[in-house]
């Protein structure tokens, strides 16, 4: 690490301090930092809400909250998890951040969509906020029908016009890194030089604007039955719920690419730099990114193999999920086979990263079982599924997360966190995570079902352990955060490249860079991942 | 202490076979598992940075590795498959001799009617070693059907039946679960299946008395009587006559055929097509017959038509292969 050069007085960060500097930004670096402070307190309402749901159910009696209440928490924490923080968090962010810097453009192609982006998240946001504090919706983040569009007593309209207004937020920043990374690459950069974070950006990107119009419409169409009587999903008025739970999960199945793809750039970008080679089967890993955004389309069935449609379409989406799998698995075995033979590093962005690896495979064979259709029978709507969700999403989605923002931490901020207390809260949360999240799986193999307030007395052990480990889990949490926020007001400027890591935003930028990103003209002569070029370890 | 229970019970010989897939995926899961997290702890301990191991050039990468990486794991997943789809499929198929009992659910309870008209909420005797069919709709939202010791689930959707069948070889009480958020009382509405004996069932099953007084869960109403009374106010009165040159096809004993329709299609007569046929009756024509059937929605409700379906059940010819 570099401490002696001098911070550099002019960045980004300094380049006005008045909050309308802030909120009338063009600067994509900004308005990644915009996201990171809003998506953390989105963070830490959903995180709140789980908290209060764990605690009820450490025992099968009801203790602290009436089943409304319960019912209410668990879909504010889905709703808000999903749409305000696994969705946007990496792309937001990381994207925002890091997609000019690592292709060598100025800014994004849009700057002033990309801020009315933000504003459309915010606006978005306070809706769905305004349905929790006007007192809340209870039909689950998957606001299933009938009972979303004509049983349910509370603020579906507002969350669900929430959601809607969010999806632009996804389509306009989709649309900017299209039109980014296609037009605004620096000479030399070609796309087999790109690093996999653009690659796994790219194909995100191409998700959420095929698949964020579906659910807006299928949405608002819900609004639209429970405002004035549409007969679209109730029966009653020759309406077919099963079909909302078709273009629900026609969008939600790829919905969980677009929030665990970008984590695999992230893991992808870390990997290579803490064992000092290049992503074994570069190519494969980038190409397969592509193949997972479209086959990923075609596999949303395996939601509804007990919903009623007809057995043949489930035997197809069952055997489309096994093919969507074996990309994964391949990409799983490439970044094992990096490490063989590197030079590893276990600072607190590679814990993350190897515990990603570990708890996203878990996840991924986990999803084979609910593939396997007499398994998923049984498993479906049980706590097996809230296992496996978690293990995918937390355990691979937010440890990429942590992982990217330890990694680029410095980059943004011009400050080194205290690696130490780094690692012990990536191996705290680690440890939580599996103490909360395991003990599901037995608990769903036992039968039983999710969303259950009150719970047979047989299954009370493994709530007991879960609620445990979430407690480890938010002590975890707790330690990262005051980490990441301490070390921005410690003295001492990180450098320029402090992890020695490839990569234009490491090499030809500052940390953090300036308002312009780059101060040369920048030109790409090496390969991805080079880290035999001497370049990277000069001290700058 | 009690000791923990960390498996459902066994309740039937399928849920034996899914337990063996079951088994099969655990073993596929744990090797990878335990292979993959092995190497990387290996690989960091091995390659950690202070380390003096041999690190030659970089190489190309295997073409090897990437082929045997993508066929092993599908030889696996296509095991996974079939073994699931097999079982699935004969899940799907309930058997002729099934004992059919029509489970309605309702914010936030399960309604179950026995052949004979018995009813009961939430608990549900069956005898043992006798295949159940159950013929499921819903009143308001959507449920789900959940026998865990059984392994088998299905959603309970309105404005249509679906069916699941199960088959209890061991005396005993067993979970019964909503499996699909319904609602407030969601995690209540649960009940218990009581497998009993042939016997024991007879007897339930035609207590209809208790001390001279008729038992408050009984049906008086016989299912197929009550259907039989509204088929023939209904139904056969003016249009299924059965007659010649009568303006409606007569299907009185057509449950479960084939039935031809305008344009050429054929559609199975089973218990959703007759109960759209009375809600919506324009949406599929009889061939051969105008579209002159005036529809039943708001006039018969759901129990109604569960018996007029009872009723044409009854008298049905179909071949009972
Ligand atoms: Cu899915
Ligand atoms: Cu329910």
């Amino acid at each position: 690490m570099n401490d002696s050069a001098e911070q550099p007085t002019y960045n980004y960060l300094t380049a006005g301090d008045t909050v309308k500097s802030w909120l009338l930004t063009v600067d994509h670096k900004r308005i990644g930092v915009l996201y990171l402070i809003a998506m953390t307190c989105f963070f830490l309402v959903g995180g709140t809400a789980a908290g209060l749901f764990r605690l009820e159910l450490a025992t099968h009696n009801p203790d602290v909250l009436s089943n409304d209440t319960y019912n209410k928490l668990f879909t504010m924490h889905g709703i808000i998890m999903v749409f305000f923080f696994l969705i946007p968090a990496v792309p937001g962010v990381l994207g925002n951040f890091l997609v000019p810097l690592m292709i060598g453009a100025k800014d994004v192609a849009f700057p002033r969509l990309n801020l009315a982006s933000w504003y459309i998240y915010m606006l978005g946001g306070s809706f769905t906020l305004l349905a929790v504090l006007l007192g809340g919706i209870d039909t689950g983040w998957t606001f299933y029908t009938p009972y979303s569009s004509v049983y349910a007593d509370s603020n579906v309209i507002l969350a669900g016009t929430g959601v809607f207004i969010t999806g632009f937020s996804s389509i306009l920043t989709g649309l900017n890194f299209i039109v980014t990374i296609h037009k605004m690459r620096a000479p030399g950069m070609t796309w087999m030089r790109l690093p996999l974070f653009i690659w796994a950006q790219y194909a995100t990107s191409i998700i959420n604007i095929l698949g964020t119009p579906v659910i807006a419409i299928t949405l608002l169409l819900v609004v639209f039955e429970r405002a004035f009587g549409f007969g679209i999903f109730d029966p009653a008025r020759g309406g077919d719920p099963v079909l909302y739970q078709h273009l629900f999960w026609f969008y939600s199945h790829p919905a969980v690419y677009i929030m665990i793809l970008p984590g695999f750039g992230v893991v992808s970008e870390v990997l290579a730099c803490c064992s000092r080679k290049r992503i074994y089967g570069y190519e494969f890993v980038a190409f397969s990114s592509l193949a997972i955004a479209a086959i990923g389309f075609f596999v949303w069935g395996h939601h509804m193999f007990t919903s009623s449609q007809s057995e043949y379409a489930a035997l197809i989406f069952s055997v489309l999920t096994y093919l969507v799998g074996i990309p994964t698995a391949i990409k799983i075995f490439n970044w094992t086979a990096t490490l063989y033979k590197g030079s590893i590093e276990l600072s607190a962005p590679m814990i993350y990263t190897l515990g990603f690896i570990g708890l996203f495979l878990v996840g991924g064979l986990t999803g084979l079982f609910l593939a396997t259709m007499a398994v998923n029978v049984h498993l479906h709507d049980t706590y097996f599924v809230v296992a496996h969700f978690h293990y995918v999403m937390v355990g691979g989605m937010m440890m990429a997360w942590l992982a990217g923002l330890h990694f680029w931490w410095p980059k943004m901020f011009g400050k080194m966190y205290n690696e130490f207390w780094a690692r012990i809260g990536a191996v705290v949360i680690f440890f939580g995570f599996n103490f909360t999240f395991f003990p599901q799986f037995i608990a769903g193999y036992m039968g039983m079902p999710r969303r259950y307030h009150v719970y047979a007395p047989e299954y009370q052990p493994f709530q007991m352990l879960s609620t445990t480990g979430a407690f480890f889990m938010g002590i975890g949490l707790l330690i990262c955060m005051v980490t990441l926020i301490s070390s921005l007001f410690k003295k001492g400027y990180c450098g320029r490249n402090p992890f020695k890591a490839t990569g234009l935003e490491w090499n030809q930028a500052a940390s953090p860079p300036n308002t312009h990103n780059f101060t040369a003209p920048v030109v790409v002569d090496v390969e991805a991942y080079d880290y035999t070029d001497e370049r990277i370890y000069q001290d700058a | 202490m009690k000791a923990v229970k960390t498996s459902p019970d066994v309740a039937s010989t399928y849920a034996d076979q899914v337990d063996g897939l079951y088994y099969y995926l655990i073993g596929v899961s744990v090797f990878f598992t335990i292979a993959i997290c092995a190497l990387i702890i290996y690989f960091s301990v091995r390659y950690r940075r202070q380390s003096d191991a041999d690190r030659p050039a970089p190489t190309k990468d295997g073409k090897l590795l990437e082929i045997l990486g993508s066929v092993i794991p599908f030889i696996l997943v296509m095991i996974m498959f079939f073994w699931g789809a097999k079982l699935y499929f004969d899940a799907r198929m309930p058997p002729k001799d099934a004992i059919e009992i029509l489970v309605t659910g309702k914010q936030w309870m399960w309604k179950l009617q026995h052949p004979n008209g018995k009813r009961e909420i939430n608990d549900l005797h069956v005898p043992v070693g006798v295949p159940i069919k159950l013929t499921m709709t819903s009143e308001d939202v959507i449920h789900s059907f959940y026998l865990p010791d059984f392994r088998k689930k299905m959603d309970v959707v309105p404005g249509k039946y679906t069916q699941m069948w199960f088959k209890p070889e061991e005396e005993g009480a067993y979970n019964l679960f909503c499996a699909e958020y319904c609602g407030t009382e969601h995690s209540l509405m649960v009940g218990k299946l009581y497998v009993v004996g042939q016997e024991e069932y007879e007897k339930w099953l035609n207590t209809r008395w208790v001390d001279g007084a008729p038992m408050a869960n009984v049906d008086t109403n016989d299912p197929v009587a009550a259907g039989e009374e509204i088929w023939d106010t209904n139904c056969a009165a003016a249009c299924h006559t059965g007659k010649a040159g009568a303006i409606a096809p007569n299907i009185v004993d057509k449950f479960g055929t084939m039935r031809d329709l305008e344009g050429g299609e054929q559609i199975l007569m089973d218990e959703n097509y007759v109960r759209n046929s009375m809600q919506n009756p324009n949406e599929h024509i009889a061939k051969g017959y105008p579209a002159a059937m005036v529809s039943f929605k708001g006039t018969l409700n759901t129990t109604q038509m569960n018996q007029v379906i009872a009723y044409l059940k009854s008298r049905s010819t179909a071949d009972s292969e």
